[in-house]
This record gives structure tokens, C-alpha cells and sequence, in this order.
């Protein structure tokens, strides 16, 4: 089988963030990069559907900037996985232009068996190149999969829904799974794995090379800000039940929250 | 002018809040509203839209529409789309929407900003304004080459208006396309146990963490969020201890909430929990230690003992209430 993961290399989750002096972007200088924490499920779940079906490999995929995102890369095959292949592009791909770029390189490697995501990258917050990236390779996905199974029979994933509800699905492979926490909990890079990575294939295509036209760039984002601080927070003394009356009271006639 | 589309999902045909909210934006901007329901109850849930502003609705009540699957889904709405042809499309970012549209506009190849928490419509330019790093930046979002600029709002952002029921919409029904070489099959859906708003729509939180010391007295958190009619929430802390579900963790690797009030008990403030409900309009913190860095981010601090404070804290708000 060949499983394909795709990661988001991301703003570590501890990142203060600052944007820069004209707005148009968030200012990166400083900033630790991590792969997208529910990229951490994905590529254990696809190390562990490796290692049930012998003679599979895992090939894990990045877009974005080649210099910074190799790390992550490497830090994936660290985990287990086989093969990395980074695509060299600037930091404003959006959904629409990172999923085609994903789904050519797919396509040219010769197709996937399976493929898996996170359910979300958390710094644009999109949830989008999963189903985006299924839909052009036309194959169906789950999203936001806390169990996932394979059988000769197909697929089956549990994806978390509003309300503690669940849906279970059964899907045809080859399928895009997007992960979510709870799947499985992801391994650690080990010192003999970080060492064996440094010998495993990591290919870099240049996203200009995909030719993806500029029109599949749908959306932009612009006029970055940070949030409002808060008024200092307003302390109430004396004791529990005093405490408990006043802060009812002002909920009620000053914040006007109930 | 141009023509807003609304997919409005909806429980047994009561509308929810957030297809309210969107019907209202739509209306107000002076374009023409179309909107779509599908599933038991869809007729009910078009009449109830005409009178939050929609003109004309339109209807697929095939009962394969009854529970979400993307593929019939995708086709079911593709269908209206290329019928109606609008120029904006609006749904909230539920996770059947966050879900589908993104599978949608990759059909359509056209653009979708997902999770919003501000829309503005003037003639056909939309933008919108979204959370970033999960809310510690915020960005304008626009659309280029898209045909269709769809945008999917977190609940409990926009107002509502009251139903007018003078206003009505033309109903127009369709019947399900077929879609051959189905590659998803829905085998369940598995019922919450809980009855309560998702904590993404709810307008009360309550949320637990640590300082609760053991899964037991998270019941102390439900009898507050009953008199309250608030949805409880959890650290994450709680969570990889057992105590609650995930289903339950608020935060960066959790759900992130918007609610008017939220009360965190027992949390700290780590900065993955902040992510996760910094957009709260009023934030209250219970906690023992003066120092906890929740107190930094709340609106109302009390220092103080939870097991102390948190009945009395019922008692005053079933007091409160009851007038
Ligand atoms: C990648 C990553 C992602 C993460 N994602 C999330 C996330 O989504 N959500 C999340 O919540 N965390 C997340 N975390 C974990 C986060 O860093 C904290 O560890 C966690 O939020 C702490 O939970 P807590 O506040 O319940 O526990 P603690 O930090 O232990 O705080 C307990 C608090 O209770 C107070 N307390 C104790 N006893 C009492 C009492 N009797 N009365 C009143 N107060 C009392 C204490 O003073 C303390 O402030 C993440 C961490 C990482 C690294
Ligand atoms: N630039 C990228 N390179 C590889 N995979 C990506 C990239 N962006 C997003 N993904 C994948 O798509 C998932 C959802 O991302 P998003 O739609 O941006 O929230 C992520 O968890 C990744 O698995």
C-alpha cells in the first residue's frame, strides 16, 4: 500500500504572535515551527496501517516554504515514516491552490492507497484542504476521525460531531482521512529514528514547476490585527457568599450577560 | 444586485439560531435571498426562513438527506447552486458545513472562508473577518476568482430578528439526484447523551479543570450550567485524565467557543486554553490562586475556594432568576 500524510508545518502552539508594520502579514521572525498538532495523528495512524499491511510505505508531503518545512519533514520521518517530499512555495498558498498542488504531486507519485490529514491546520483555521484535496482526487473523506479501521471489505471512521455525537462511515479506498485527537496517541521521534531519517529520501518539487494557474488562488487574507486586550479584570473581595451575590449582581446590571 | 444563498440547517424543521442570524445579514443587505433546507422537517424549516427574510427556498426532502453524508450532500446542494446561481453563498460553520463546503467549492472551484466571525455584504463584494492561530490574530478575508464567494459564520455573532410572519417564501421543491458509484455509506449516528447546546453554539459556559480534583465533582459545574441553561466545558487537563470526554475540551486542540458569558473554575489559563475561548464577550475566573493566569483574560475574578464558592454561586444565580 502506499499511504500518503500530508502536514502543515505551523506556529508553535506557545507562539506570541506579532504582525508586521504594514498588516499585510504576521511578522515570523522568532517564531518555532511545529508540525499542526492533529498532523501528529495523521502520521501515526499511517505508520500504524504501514506496519499491519506488509510491504506498505508511508510518504509524507509538505507545501510551504522548503528551508523551514523540511524540518518538519525530517521530524516525520524520524517518527516512521518512509519518504518525504517537500513542495517549494511561498507562505500565502491558500486552501484551494494547496490542495491541487498536493493532489498533482499525488497523482505524478503514482497515486495513494490512503491518504491522511489533520482535521485542521491551527493557524489559518481553515478545515478545508482535506475535503478540497478528496474532491479533486475524487475519492471520498472523513473528517475529524477519532477511530479509524481498515478491512478487506473498505474503510470505516468514527468523525466527532456537535453535541458529544458521533457519525460512522464506511468508505471505498482509496479515501482521505482527516484526524482528529483521540485517534491514536502519536510516538515520539526516537534518537535511532532521528539518526535512520537522516539517510531517507527527501525530495523537494517546486510548486512553480506544478503549473497551477493564479487564478486557483480563491482567497486572500489581508489587514491582520490582534485581538482587543480585555479592561483589567475586576476583582471581588470578601467572602463566599458576599462573592457569589456581587458577582451575580454584576452580571446582571453591568455586564448585562444573563 | 446580487443573490444570497443560505443553507440553513435545521432540527425536525425549527430553524437553527445561526441560519436566523444569516437570513437576517442577507435580508438586511438589500440583495435577494434564496435559501435551502433538506432533510425530514425541510418544509417546515423553508416556511420558518421566508419569515426571517428568504424569497424563495428551495426544498429536498428525500429522506437520504435525513443524516449527512458529503457525497449526497454535495450533490443535492451543487444541484440548487447551478439552478439559482448566486453570487454569495452563507452557511454556519457547523461541523457538517466545515465539513462540506470546502468539498463544494473544490467542485465548483471557487473560494470558501470558513469559520468567520465578521461578514459584511455590500452589492456583491463580501468580506469577512476570521480568527487566526486560534484567535490570537485576526485577518480580512476576501475572494478572487470565485464565482460563488462562500462564507461559513460561527453562530452567535450576527443578531437575530423576531420571526415576521407576514413575510413568506416561495417554496420550490426539488427531488433527489441520483449519484451513482456512491463511495461513503453512513452505517450510524451515534446520539450525544447530552441535550444541551454544543458548546460551539452555546450562549453560557461553564467550564472545569483540575482544581476540580476528581471527575465526581464536575456535577457541582452541571448543577450551575442547569440553573443557568449553560453547556459545561473542560480543560484539557481533565480530559487526558479521564474525567470528561473530549467532546468536552475547550481550547487550541479543542473546540473553540464564543459564548456571551464564561465562567472557567478551577483552570488555570494556559495559553492552549485561552486560545479556545478568548472570544467570549464576558469572562468570569473561580480559582485559589491569585496568580493563576486566567485572572489576566476574565472580566470578573474571584479568589477564592470552588467547593466554596461554586454552590453558593448556584443558590445567588437561582435567586436571580427566578425574577
Ligand atoms: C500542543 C498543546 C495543545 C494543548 N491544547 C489544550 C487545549 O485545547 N485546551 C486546554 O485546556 N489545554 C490545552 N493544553 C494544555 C495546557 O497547556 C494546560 O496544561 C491545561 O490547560 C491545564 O489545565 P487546567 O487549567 O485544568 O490545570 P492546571 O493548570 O493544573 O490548573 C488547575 C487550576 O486549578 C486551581 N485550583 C486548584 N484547586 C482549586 C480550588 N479548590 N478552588 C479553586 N481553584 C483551584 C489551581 O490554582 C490552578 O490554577 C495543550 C497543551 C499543548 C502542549
Ligand atoms: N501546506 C500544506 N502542506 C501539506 N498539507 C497541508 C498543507 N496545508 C494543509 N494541509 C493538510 O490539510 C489539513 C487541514 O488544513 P486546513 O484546511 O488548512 O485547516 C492539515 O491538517 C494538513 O494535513
Amino acid at each position: 500500500m502506499k499511504i500518503f500524510v500530508c502536514i502543515k508545518q505551523v506556529p508553535d502552539t506557545e507562539t506570541k504572535m506579532k504582525i508586521s508594520p504594514d498588516a499585510a502579514s504576521i511578522d515570523t521572525t522568532g517564531v518555532k515551527w511545529i508540525i499542526n498538532p492533529y498532523d501528529e495523528y495523521a502520521i501515526e495512524e499511517a505508520i500504524k496501517c504501514r506496519d499491519a499491511s506488509p510491504g506498505s510505505q508511508v510518504f509524507v508531503l509538505s507545501a510551504g516554504p522548503s528551508k523551514r518545512v523540511s524540518e518538519s519533514l525530517r521530524t516525520a520521518l524520524a517518527m516512521g515514516a518512509d519518504e518525504g517530499i517537500v513542495i517549494n512555495a511561498q507562505e500565502s498558498l491558500d486552501c484551494f491552490s494547496t490542495a491541487r498542488a498536493l493532489a498533482e504531486v499525488i497523482t505524478a507519485e503514482g497515486g495513494a492507497d490512503l491518504i491522511f490529514t489533520g482535521k485542521l491546520a491551527i493557524d489559518d483555521n481553515a478545515s478545508s484542504v482535506s475535503q478540497m484535496l478528496a474532491e479533486l482526487l475524487k475519492v471520498p473523506h472523513a473528517t475529524v476521525v477519532s477511530k479509524f479501521a481498515m478491512s478487506p471489505e473498505g474503510l470505516s471512521a468514527e468523525r466527532d460531531v456537535e453535541g458529544g455525537a458521533k457519525e460512522v462511515l464506511a468508505l471505498t479506498a482509496p479515501a482521505v482521512i482527516g484526524a482528529n485527537k483521540g485517534l491514536n496517541t502519536p510516538r515520539y521521534a526516537s534518537l535511532p529514528g532521528i539518526m535512520k531519517a537522516k539517510k531517507k529520501v527527501l525530495k523537494e518539487i517546486e510548486f512553480s514547476s506544478l503549473n497551477i494557474p493564479a487564478t486557483d488562488q480563491k482567497i486572500r487574507l489581508s489587514q491582520f490585527s490582534l485581538p482587543l486586550e480585555k479592561p483589567a479584570v475586576k476583582m471581588i473581595a470578601g467572602d463566599s457568599s458576599a462573592q457569589a451575590a456581587e458577582l451575580v449582581k454584576l452580571l446582571r446590571d453591568e455586564a448585562k450577560a444573563l | 444586485m446580487s443573490k444570497i444563498f443560505v443553507f440553513a440547517e435545521h432540527k425536525n424543521g425549527s430553524l437553527k439560531r445561526g441560519a436566523m442570524e444569516l437570513l437576517q445579514a442577507a435580508k438586511k443587505s438589500g440583495n435577494s435571498v434564496v435559501g435551502m433546507a433538506v432533510g425530514a422537517g425541510a418544509e417546515l424549516a423553508a416556511k420558518e426562513m421566508g419569515h426571517h427574510g428568504a424569497q424563495e427556498v428551495h426544498v429536498i426532502k428525500d429522506a437520504a438527506l435525513n443524516s449527512y453524508n458529503p457525497e449526497l450532500f454535495a450533490a443535492a446542494i451543487s444541484l440548487v447552486l447551478e439552478k439559482t446561481q448566486p453570487q454569495v453563498l452563507l452557511a454556519s460553520a457547523t461541523s457538517l458545513a466545515k465539513d462540506l463546503f470546502p468539498k463544494i467549492a473544490a467542485r465548483l472551484k471557487t473560494g470558501v472562508a470558513s469559520d468567520c466571525t465578521e461578514l459584511t455584504i455590500s452589492g456583491d463584494v463580501v468580506t469577512a473577518k476570521k480568527p487566526l492561530y486560534s484567535g490570537k490574530a485576526f485577518a480580512a478575508v476576501s475572494f478572487e476568482n470565485s464565482s460563488i464567494k462562500i462564507v461559513l459564520m460561527r453562530p452567535n455573532q450576527l443578531p437575530v430578528a423576531a420571526a415576521d410572519t407576514t413575510l413568506s417564501a416561495q417554496i420550490v421543491e426539488h427531488p433527489m439526484v441520483a449519484v451513482p458509484d456512491l463511495k461513503t455509506l453512513i452505517k450510524e449516528v451515534v446520539q450525544g447523551t447530552s441535550e444541551k447546546l454544543d458548546l460551539t453554539e452555546a450562549n453560557i459556559v461553564v467550564s472545569g479543570g483540575r482544581g476540580l480534583k476528581d471527575a465526581n465533582n464536575f456535577k457541582l459545574l452541571n448543577d450551575l450550567a442547569d440553573v443557568l441553561g449553560a453547556t459545561v466545558g473542560a480543560s484539557r487537563a481533565v480530559v487526558d485524565a479521564g474525567w470528561v470526554p473530549h467532546g468536552m475540551q475547550v481550547g487550541q486542540t479543542g473546540k473553540t467557543v464564543a459564548p456571551t458569558l464564561y465562567i472557567a473554575v478551577g483552570i488555570s489559563g494556559a495559553i492552549q486554553h485561552l486560545a479556545g475561548m478568548s472570544g467570549s464577550k464576558v469572562v468570569v475566573a473561580i480559582n485559589n490562586d491569585p496568580a493563576a493566569p486566567i485572572f489576566q483574560k476574565a472580566t470578573y475574578g474571584i479568589v477564592g475556594d470552588l467547593f466554596d464558592v461554586v454552590p453558593k454561586l448556584t443558590e445567588e444565580f437561582k435567586k436571580a432568576l427566578k425574577h
